[in-house]
């Protein structure tokens, strides 16, 4: 399984479930343009769940970045929820972490925003 | 004239718990990798994502059996998919005409995977430092980096015939 991606509504929080692995080619392809569509409609609060997310490489990790910096130009929020070890300490690493508002709890994450 | 037996002074070393357990384990790896017989593997790869897919699950399987555990497998196969993604895609171009030679092999010590494109090669010194401030959200320019800080040795050289050439080196024992 390359990505599987399912967007639900929880109030007016978009919570986007990320299931498998985000690199380079069509994981990360279809992670931005679901991010872009989410944008296009004008979606301010917007939770990735990465909970079921495998494998993230540098080209996932940069559609993570670009999707923040989009939804934050476009005067909304992105937040990341249910990060495993390997994104973690991915995020991290590269000094991601404390850049986005990372969250373990959903209900606490959706009172968030 | 008698010969008096040498005394070797053996300097006493203290060590964590967790410290003695991680050498331990490694001694123990390295006993059971004597046994194994060192294996090389080279292949030329379309420059396609699906070499990448290809060359990760060739050397995470080779470093599996080699006896690297589940953390160092994470880390290896991250590493040896950002060396032949920057081949592919920023080395060749996808070029249909361009391979990507890949080895992989291991001894009793070291694993080692060599990665060499046909592209023009680049200036390494140009790279972006991805924790600079000012770098910190660019959304590329992350490869590099990850592979220095999974792998303990990476080096990069470009190639007399064109192309740069990558080798990334991971201990089996730790330094």
């Amino acid at each position: 399984m390359s990505i599987k991606l399912n967007t639900r509504q929880v109030g007016d929080v978009s919570v986007v479930d990320v299931a498998g692995r985000i690199t380079l080619g069509e994981g990360s392809s279809a992670l931005r343009d679901t991010m872009r569509e989410m944008v296009g409609k004008n979606q301010k609060k917007i939770l990735l769940n990465l909970g079921d997310v495998s494998y993230i490489d540098s080209s996932g990790i940069g559609e993570l970045v670009s999707g923040f910096t989009t939804v934050t130009n476009n005067g909304g929020q992105l937040k990341l929820l249910n990060l495993n070890k390997r994104v973690k300490d991915l995020l991290q690493i590269t000094k991601l972490y404390t850049v986005f508002d990372v969250h373990e709890d959903e209900a606490a994450a959706i009172r968030s925003f | 004239m008698p010969r008096h037996p040498v005394l070797t002074l053996v300097p006493l070393v203290t060590y964590s718990d967790d410290s003695l357990c991680r050498r331990f384990r490694a001694v123990l790896r390295m006993r059971d990798n004597k046994q194994q017989l060192p294996e090389t593997v080279e292949r030329f790869l379309d420059s396609t994502l699906d070499s990448v897919d290809s060359a990760e699950e060739l050397a995470v399987g080779m470093a599996q059996r080699a006896g690297f555990g589940e953390d160092d497998l994470t880390r290896i196969g991250m590493a040896v998919r950002e060396s032949v993604v920057n081949a592919v895609v920023h080395g060749n171009r996808y070029s249909a005409h361009k391979k990507v030679r890949f080895s992989v092999g291991h001894n009793s010590h070291k694993f080692t995977v060599c990665i060499a494109d046909e592209g023009e090669g680049f200036d390494f010194e140009s790279l972006p430092d991805p924790l600079a401030p000012e770098n910190i959200m660019r959304t590329s320019g992350r490869g590099i980096f990850l592979i220095r800080s999974f792998m303990d040795e990476f080096q990069m050289r470009h190639l007399d015939r064109g192309g740069t050439e990558v080798t990334l080196v991971k201990y089996l024992v730790s330094k």
